[in-house]
């Protein structure tokens, strides 16, 4: 009983969040990664204010509703200078651009507030419990049971009530019509995006009584928030809250029955929504998502100069090595265990066409699967490198097979949600996986230990395998691939079983990154949780799109380049997430092809 | 008062339109005439800001358009009716008409729903009833109607015939008459050559994103060999 009432104060302020993203997706189709940094603010924006002011009602309240109207205005200020160019852009750029707002985010919260728990006071006239059944249950609980229903209650006044409403929930079917009408579009989607931003930092603010305020709060809040919207069905108002109240009675009853899965729950839950209800409980498919599709121009073949590059990078690769240091060699190690991994995700991203959010769980997996082998049964390196891209390549059966299903935004927040599973599995399955502590003394076999062997072994396994993604891409195998995602349909008509070929494409990457990351687990002589998170899922996207989604060598040099990058900006800079996500917002404004695509555009232009 | 020259607009890389050049004088009603593919809703969406032109003038009351996002020349003073209806499904009758009511030019007879509903009796009868559950009669109605509520001068209508039956089709024709006998402007794309002729003053003739033929409704009938060459199926 009491758990139940618990689930629903905490359904109600994560329907809070979900509302302001689905409403925000409905009009702008953006699926906004930042909208749980904007709830974080609202926190700590109504800490500072709640403090700062004099206590009572009105100091409290006041201070509440303050800090939700200045998240409103920070979410303009977004949706203003980075959004509105890039509504026309494919998902993930939105997706990702919107994650370098996240980390940007990230450390300005870290520089004003600093990196201790902040706790605010309790709700005045709120602070007492009530017995409810003989069990004490904390009024403020209350309150928020009865917030959730409201703001539902108040958002089906304002969409059904009132011209802009109206207005609103026409462009969320036709947006362009909407527009043919007279009505501007740009105003519009600020507003909608101000309304989000107001309703997830009242959801933040409305926190602070319950829990303290933390720089974690952002992603655990955006993962929860993106499951609700996406089983309610993406711009479905109702469906976000028959979402959250789910949710929210799944975690607090899976507490007590499944302690160690509460996380894996809900994203199970979401992956078994997808697949029966593709668009989610009350959402349907979109009406005029994006423009036409695009078809992308046939891969060139290598060019002379492009060639001559490969090779004098390989030669470098090869004879330079031995006459580095220690440390140079590790982060050479690293590179070529890079590379291997973008070239996987590339694999399915550019020549298949499928979004992939949540990559980093195959890198993760394959790492796990050879710690896992080392820790319990005290296997060698040898069989630990074979059970990595088994074990990744096995979850990419599984998990592909749900995956190559949808489409668009959809396949991304599935395939996160995929990552996320594995990632909780590893974080929580503390007797198995060492949890937040990983597993520790994954060491290569006696050969391999000096750190130029095992970059010899590397680099031989990461650019053999890449070359073989390589080959498939210019393979029959490839070109079927190409021709499903440029037309579906025709690509069916002639007998090709495009489900089929895209699964075996994912599985593929599966194990791709499965060696990748037995490489790294080895190389580190650790592996942890992190391995899986979103931010390493994050790595591997921005060196494809880095390097262009739709060049072949785009993945190489994009891990090239960002890796260097990454290892010179944790080096030198302690801001490095605010310098990393300023380059992400900036490559997603100005680099849309990404580098070689940019370059490949200079040489043409030449011509 | 609507001048378009030279207009070209590409799909890709295909060139759809490739320098039409048509008018239409304040209070006319002009049919531009085709075959399927010829470039009629291509015109209507380039003119409307749908399709971006990559080339050319669009001139109404004496400024250029083209160019401009849609809603700026909605503003202007075109309203555009699409050949496909765009209905708003979930919303009601009510709802749809609201979303498109913008504010009259001062001295101008501002339309209401009521005037709509004058114009389109059926519709009155089903306020409430949302879009999607409409026929397809109604639909056309509606979106005419939703159209009419931003107070436009020149209506860009693109097939309203399309797929009506014979009776509905006289009505729309009533209809367009009505309007125009209140002095508005309205450029219509059509394919049926007997519902032009009810309507219709002038009409332009399109083929392969050109104007090939223009002149009186009558000079068309009389004119086999343009029937034949521009026309028939």
């Amino acid at each position: 009983m009491v758990q139940g009432l618990s689930g629903l104060a905490s359904a109600s302020s994560l329907f809070l969040v979900a509302s302001g993203l689905t409403v925000i997706f409905g009009v702008t189709r953006i699926v906004n990664f930042a909208h749980g940094s904007l709830y974080m603010m609202g926190a700590y924006l109504s800490w500072t204010l709640v403090t700062a002011l004099p206590r009572g009602h009105l100091g409290f309240w006041g201070g509440v509703l303050v800090a939700a109207l200045i998240v409103g205005v920070i979410g303009v200020l977004i949706e203003v200078l980075l959004l509105r160019r890039i509504y026309k852009a494919p998902e993930l750029f939105q997706l990702l651009g919107t994650f370098g707002v996240v980390l940007i985010v990230q450390d300005v919260a870290l520089m004003i507030w600093g990196p201790q728990d902040l706790l605010g006071p309790r709700a005045p006239g709120l602070r007492g419990a009530v017995e409810i059944l003989g069990v004490r249950f904390p009024l403020y609980e209350l309150f928020l049971i009865a917030v959730g229903p409201v703001v539902l209650g108040l958002l089906w006044l304002l969409f059904h009530r009132t011209r802009w409403g109206t207005t609103v929930r026409a462009a969320t079917a036709d947006r362009e019509m909407v527009g043919a009408l007279g009505v501007n579009q740009r105003m519009l989607f600020t507003t909608v995006f101000f309304l989000g931003s107001v309703l997830a930092g009242l959801g933040g603010a409305l926190q602070l009584p319950r829990e303290s305020v933390n720089l974690q709060m952002d992603l655990a809040i955006i993962a929860e928030a993106f499951v609700v919207v996406v089983i309610g069905g993406l711009g479905s108002l109702p469906g976000a809250f028959l979402a959250a109240l789910l949710l929210g009675q799944l975690q607090a009853f899976g507490i007590l029955i499944f302690p160690k899965i509460t996380l894996v729950l809900a994203f199970l839950v979401m992956a078994v929504v997808l697949v029966v209800r593709p668009h989610g409980l009350l959402g349907r498919p979109p009406a005029s998502a994006h423009a036409a599709h695009v078809v992308e121009p046939p891969y060139p073949p290598a060019t002379p100069l492009a060639r001559n590059l490969g090779f004098a990078a390989l030669a470098l690769a090869v004879l330079v090595p031995p006459f580095m240091g220690e440390f140079a060699l590790i982060v050479f190690t690293e590179i070529a265990i890079m590379v291997l991994f973008a070239a996987s995700l590339h694999f399915i991203m550019g020549p298949g066409g499928m979004a992939s959010f949540g990559h980093a769980a195959y890198f993760g997996l394959g790492a796990y699967g050879a710690a896992l082998l080392a820790k319990h049964f005290a296997a060698p390196m040898e069989l630990g490198l074979f059970a990595a891209p088994l074990m990744a390549g096995f979850a990419g059966v599984v998990f592909g097979w749900f995956c190559v299903r949808l489409s668009g935004v959809y396949a991304a927040m599935l395939t996160l949600a995929f990552a996320q599973i594995a990632w909780s599995t590893a974080f929580q399955w503390v007797e198995i996986t060492g949890g937040d502590n990983g597993i520790l003394g994954v060491w290569p076999s006696a050969w391999a230990q000096p750190k130029l062997v095992y970059y010899y072994m590397a680099l031989v396994l990461c650019v053999g395998v890449t070359l073989l993604l390589r080959r498939a891409i210019f393979a029959p195998f490839g070109y079927a691939l190409r021709a499903g995602r440029d037309s579906p349909l025709r690509a069916e008509a002639i007998g090709m079983d495009g489900f089929r070929i895209r699964w075996v494409a994912f599985i593929l990457a599966a194990i791709a990154a499965g060696i990748a990351g037995g490489l790294f687990a080895y190389a580190k002589g650790s592996v942890f949780p992190t391995y899986m998170a979103i931010p390493r899922s994050v790595d591997a996207l921005l060196m494809v799109l880095l390097g262009g989604v739709q060049t072949v060598s785009g993945p190489i040099v994009g891990a090239l380049a960002y890796t260097w990058i990454h290892e010179q900006l944790m080096r030198s800079f302690d801001l490095w997430r605010l310098f990393l996500g300023s380059v992400i917002v900036a490559l997603v404004l100005f680099f849309p092809q990404g580098l070689v695509g940019a370059a490949q555009r200079l040489t043409e232009r030449r011509k | 008062m609507l001048e378009v020259e030279g207009l070209h607009a590409h799909y890709g890389r295909a060139h759809i339109l490739q320098g039409v050049t048509l008018a239409a004088r304040q209070g006319e009603v002009v049919a531009l005439l085709g075959r399927n593919g010829a470039g009629k809703s291509t015109t209507m969406k380039s003119i409307m800001g749908l399709v971006r032109p990559s080339q050319g003038q669009v001139r109404f009351e004496g400024r250029d358009l083209a160019g401009r996002e849609p809603f700026e020349i909605a503003r202007a003073g075109i309203g555009y009716v699409p050949e496909e209806r765009r209905i708003f499904t979930e919303l009601t009758v009510m709802e749809n008409l609201d979303v498109g009511r913008r504010p009259p030019r001062p001295g101008q007879e501002a339309w209401t729903e009521e005037r709509v509903f004058a114009l389109f009796p059926s519709l009155g009868a089903m306020r409430a009833r949302p879009g999607g559950r409409m026929s397809g009669g109604e639909q056309q109605m509606l979106t005419i109607g939703r159209t009419l509520m931003g107070n436009p001068r020149l209506i860009l209508l693109d097939e309203p015939s399309e797929g009506l039956a014979p009776v509905i089709i006289e009505r729309m024709a009533d209809a367009i008459l009505a309007l125009k006998r209140d002095g508005l402007t309205v450029l219509l794309s059509e394919q049926n050559l007997h519902f032009a002729r009810l309507v219709s003053d002038r009409a332009c003739v399109l083929e392969k994103g050109m104007i090939r033929w223009e002149g009186t409704l009558e000079a068309l009938m009389a004119d086999e060999a343009v029937k034949q060459q521009y026309l028939v199926a």
